[in-house]
């Protein structure tokens, strides 16, 4: 079915919240994501002609970097680089599911995630013309629509530890840039560090009330002191010398 | 948004059929169109025809056509579910109408029900094909309240002139669908450019800074982007024209669609039958081809939210 469910207010939310403050942009997610879904849910990820000249494929995570001018001077003083994940955003009002004629698109009930039933889909491809975000990518070999599913085949997964029952990019982040849990839960940890951080949607707008949030990059993060205010060191040469050695030698 | 030529062939041929359609079905029972049965013979098959070749066309763009009839299924939220509904659920009433018309042969209750039932199906057949694109958020140049109108004069316009083309060619006048292929087609064109008019002016209510929510740092640029080569998103939705060749286009479009088949309709009236049987014709064959530059520039001219990711307009 392509209307969407009823959920109850407060009803669990799954989803991601990323950190554009510490996200490092090196794609280890996306490269993880692939790993694992080559594998998973929605097996296989194509690519196409990969080591060939135009190397192309199925990705559900794919890392921009933008750059900020800083400020509404716009002079670039304060400007910033911001590395930016975008993947499916599993919406509060996924259009991409309701436009499906099928009812191969979804979303589910228990748990918001929006999945895509390829046994249904006729290939139309228009949830990825819905979708604001890109977040759906055809698959050219099976001829169906593809789309992240929030590792639903690691995240209730009794086979693998508890501790790594979390999607994959999540699992991967070395700069704990993802966080995974329900968003639809005020008290959960994702919850309160959207709140803490001012975490915000993509494309407000477009009324699609996305499930993942991004959390900004904190202001003036490390800012140095300028290198005059630094104090003189104490003492003479001489002094300071036989400090050092004095130093150097009970290591 | 890259144009798709089945799609695009789909709009056009089942727009002409729906069109033809309707006109038939509204004004046949009234005793508005000859009564001859052939005529009606010819004039619903050739709807049906051009209607089918379109249905049939849409689905060679599917990656699985043989499970398009699960497209019928998902109708209460989807408006592609809603117009194969309708397009399937206009077949019953449009036979109706062309066996009421050829057994009795002029006009009777049967054949005015079946036919303005016809008429109407066909009309929402119109409707949600147009709403298909009309939907969609994310493509601010689809998303517009001409889009509809458009759609609906487009069909009438060439299903009148298909409707005039077939009376003459039954030795009848065609005043009554000359003048209505008149009345549609300078709507249509009235429509059409208050429609380029209006998505030159627009701007997109998404910008680059919403899109990645960095607004609050100030003017965002893309720097580096994920990948290298064209992959899907951008084959499917980062279709650029240039504004010199969409230009011509529309030159092209108004010209051959629009002002050509209009002037040429005018001339007819005032010509003798046989001349003016191969104006008609000439006239609505020049419109299908001019409505389907239209429509391939109601695809190339359409941006979508997902290319400002990549610092691009939309």
């Amino acid at each position: 079915m392509t209307s969407l469910p009823a959920r109850e207010p407060g009803a669990k939310k799954l989803g991601l919240v990323i950190d554009l403050d510490t996200c490092v942009g090196c794609h280890a997610c996306a490269v993880s994501c692939k790993q694992w879904n080559d594998g998973g849910h929605s097996a296989p990820l194509p690519d196409y002609d990969p080591y060939g000249a135009r190397p192309d494929g199925v990705w559900f995570n794919r890392i921009h970097t933008y750059e900020t001018s800083g400020g509404a001077a716009g002079d670039g003083a304060a400007g910033r680089t911001v590395h930016f994940p975008r993947s499916c955003l599993h919406c509060d009002e996924p259009a991409c599911v309701t436009v499906c004629p099928t009812g191969a698109s979804y979303k589910r009930a228990e748990d918001g995630i929006v999945l895509v039933n390829a046994d249904l889909c006729i290939g139309c491809k228009l949830c990825s013309w819905a979708c604001p975000y890109g977040a759906r990518e055809f698959d050219e070999d099976e001829r169906v629509m593809k789309k992240c599913t929030l590792c639903i085949d690691r995240i209730y997964n009794e086979t693998i530890p508890e501790s790594e029952r979390v999607p994959a990019c999540v699992a991967t982040c070395p700069a704990h840039a993802r966080h995974f849990g329900d968003l639809g839960d005020p008290t959960s940890a994702v919850s309160k560090l959207v709140q803490s951080r001012g975490g915000f949607d993509l494309m407000p707008e477009m009324g699609y009330r996305p499930v993942n949030k991004y959390l900004p990059p904190r202001r003036n993060a490390c800012t140095a002191a300028p290198l005059a205010e630094r104090p003189a060191l104490p003492g003479s040469v001489a002094e300071r010398l036989l400090s050092w050695l004095d130093r150097a030698l009970s290591l | 948004m890259t144009p798709a030529l089945s799609v695009i062939f789909f709009t056009t041929a089942s727009g002409a059929g729906y069109g033809l359609l309707i006109l038939a079905g509204l004004l046949a029972p009234f005793g508005l169109t000859p009564a001859n049965r052939w005529f009606g013979l010819a004039a619903v098959l050739l709807a049906l025809f051009l209607a089918s070749a379109g249905l049939v066309a849409s689905t060679l763009h599917l990656g699985h056509p043989e499970r398009a009839w699960r497209a019928v299924s998902q109708w209460r939220s989807s408006w592609l579910s809603r117009e194969g509904l309708a397009a399937l659920l206009t077949y019953p009433p449009a036979f109706g109408f062309l066996a009421a018309w050829f057994l009795a042969r002029g006009p009777s209750a049967p054949m005015a029900a079946c036919g303005v039932l016809a008429a109407a199906l066909a009309a929402v057949t119109v409707f949600c094909t147009a709403m298909i694109y009309a939907s969609l958020r994310p493509v601010r140049q689809w998303r517009h309240v001409l889009v509809a109108p458009n759609f609906f004069l487009l069909a009438g316009f060439s299903g009148a002139l298909w409707l005039a083309f077939l009376s003459r060619t039954f030795h009848a006048a065609s005043v009554l669908p000359s003048a209505l292929a008149l009345f549609f087609g300078l709507s249509a064109l009235a429509v059409k450019l208050a429609y380029w008019r209006a998505i030159d002016r627009s701007k997109g209510e998404s910008t680059i800074e919403t899109a990645t929510g960095l607004g609050r740092l100030g003017r965002v640029r893309s720097l580096e982007t994920p990948h290298t080569e064209e992959n899907y998103l951008l084959r499917e939705m980062g279709f650029r024209i240039a504004r010199k060749h969409a230009n011509r286009l529309r030159f092209l479009a108004v010209l051959v669609g629009f002002a050509l088949p209009i002037v040429l309709t005018a001339a007819g009236l005032a010509c003798s039958p046989a001349p003016a049987l191969i104006i008609a014709l000439v006239a609505a064959m020049l419109a299908l081809i001019g409505i389907f530059i239209e429509r391939w520039l109601f695809f190339a001219e359409a941006t979508h939210t997902v290319v400002l990711y990549y610092g691009r307009p939309a």
